[in-house]
């Protein structure tokens, strides 16, 4: 398993995010998170990124140990949340290869990313000045240019446009060729849902289908998702 | 070691190029530097023969005030879009994001001094001399004030007041920066350049002590911000 969590409790505040989550996800997987608004999507995705202490339970994701260790595992994932991680002044391919290399991607990483987010004529231009929909694109970049193991995404598709939309849905799609393992958390569920292989629903904390054969949500069949592949 | 400081070179030339874009210090840190000088002069009365021999101490007075706008900034770039979240989530070593951050301050305060320096001698009508003196001194006090800076800024980052909590952490920390160059500084101006080096030695002192300790705990620091 990448990832497999058990009881884990995070509390933002005096507020618990988490109340004891048990998710299981293997290699090559496409998980759908789906839930209502503060049922701990997000705090779940930061928590396996290791942005948030697990104040009890367990947690390993890629083989780390999130309860010992919240740093050596993140350089292989990547995490989108509702902040671009970008720099206002620095342009497109600035922060790019400023992503790529801090995460010690391979040389192309950065262009390669800019060049399947199709913001190659967007180089030259500062984060600053990008519309919301040019953001979201370049974050999406900036996820893929580190060459993850494990994307992490929090509403992947807010503020993309239509072709964007698209875009991401056929990389995400091509993910688990190359290796890597997806878990989203998104309300556009009917289109998140012919992508994933498993749906995970969270509510007030819990998961939902967490583990493979407790009633998990299956978003698609294996069959379905190799033909899409 | 060289992936170390291969990091701390990219985390430096990220923070520098976003200070040539932006023009913070040059724009506005300059400006404010030289309008401390300026009244201080007013202040002392230009005529007087007191200012040339309280110049060191007025010019290092105003390099602390200006290096805490420059740290403020350093530490600003990073709160936007949730830029430190993006810092956590790469493969760098604290320390050398650390090293990085403390290399574009001491870059941007060296420059800053440079000209602040040449304000000084024609404001305050001074003669330059013991140049060496002058320039191990500024370069020692120049990292000491970045790290301490660099390791509070850290600090206060994740707090609500840290644009205030900040000069009230480092200013104090920094009164043996203030002293030793000023001291430094005034025995190399009058010509006594041998006296300088103890204070030089004082200075170094201290900027490795804090460069060690930033490095050491900036992790930490970064990920309880």
């Amino acid at each position: 398993m990448i990832v497999s969590v058990r009881s884990a409790v995070c509390v933002l505040g005096r507020f618990p995010a988490l109340a004891g989550a048990d998710l299981d996800i293997a290699v090559g997987e496409i998980v759908l998170l789906s839930g209502p608004n503060g049922a701990g999507k997000t705090t779940l995705l930061r928590m396996l990124a290791g942005l948030v202490p697990i104040r009890s339970g367990t947690a390993s994701v890629l083989g780390s140990n999130l309860v010992a260790d919240r740093r050596s595992h993140r350089r292989r994932l990547s995490f989108i949340g509702h902040d671009t991680f970008c720099y206002d002044d620095l342009t497109v391919a600035e922060n790019l290869r400023f992503a790529a290399r801090a995460a010690h991607a391979s040389r192309d990483a950065a262009s390669n990313a800019a060049e399947q987010f199709g913001l190659g004529p967007l180089a030259g231009i500062a984060h600053a000045k990008l519309s919301a929909g040019q953001r979201r694109r370049l974050a999406l970049a900036v996820a893929f240019a580190r060459e993850p193991e494990l994307l992490l995404l929090d509403e992947p598709h807010a503020g993309l446009d239509a072709e964007g939309r698209d875009l991401l849905d056929n990389l995400l799609r091509s993910a688990p060729r190359l290796g890597q393992t997806v878990l989203v958390a998104s309300h556009e569920l009917d289109r998140t849902r012919t992508i994933a292989t498993r749906e995970v629903r969270v509510v007030q904390g819990l998961l939902e289908g967490g583990l493979v054969g407790s009633g998990s949500t299956a978003a698609r069949s294996d069959s379905e998702a190799a033909a899409i592949s | 070691m060289m992936q170390l400081l291969r990091d701390a070179r990219l985390v430096c030339a990220k923070d520098l190029r976003i200070e040539i874009r932006a023009r913070i210090v040059i724009a506005q840190v300059l400006p404010f530097g030289a309008l401390v000088l300026i009244l201080f002069a007013f202040t002392l009365d230009a005529d007087s023969s007191v200012l040339p021999t309280i110049a060191p101490g007025l010019f290092w007075i105003t390099v602390l005030l200006s290096s805490i706008l420059a740290v403020g900034r350093s530490m600003a770039i990073e709160t936007d879009n949730g830029a430190r979240d993006g810092l956590r989530l790469s493969a760098m070593d604290g320390g050398s994001i650390f090293l990085g951050k403390v290399g574009a301050v001491v870059a941007e305060l060296l420059v800053l001094e440079v000209l602040l320096l040449s304000g000084t001698f024609a404001l305050y009508d001074i003669a330059a001399r013991g140049w060496l003196a002058l320039i191990a001194t500024s370069l020692a006090a120049t990292i000491g004030i970045a790290a301490t800076g660099a390791v509070y800024g850290a600090l206060a980052a994740g707090a609500k007041v840290r644009e205030t909590l900040v000069p009230l952490l480092v200013l104090p920390v920094c009164a043996p920066v203030l002293l030793g160059a000023t001291k430094a500084f005034e025995s190399a101006l009058h010509g006594r350049s041998g006296e300088a080096w103890p204070w030089i030695q004082l200075l170094g002192v201290f900027a490795a002590l804090y460069l060690t300790a930033g490095f050491v705990a900036y992790e930490a620091l970064l990920e309880e911000a």
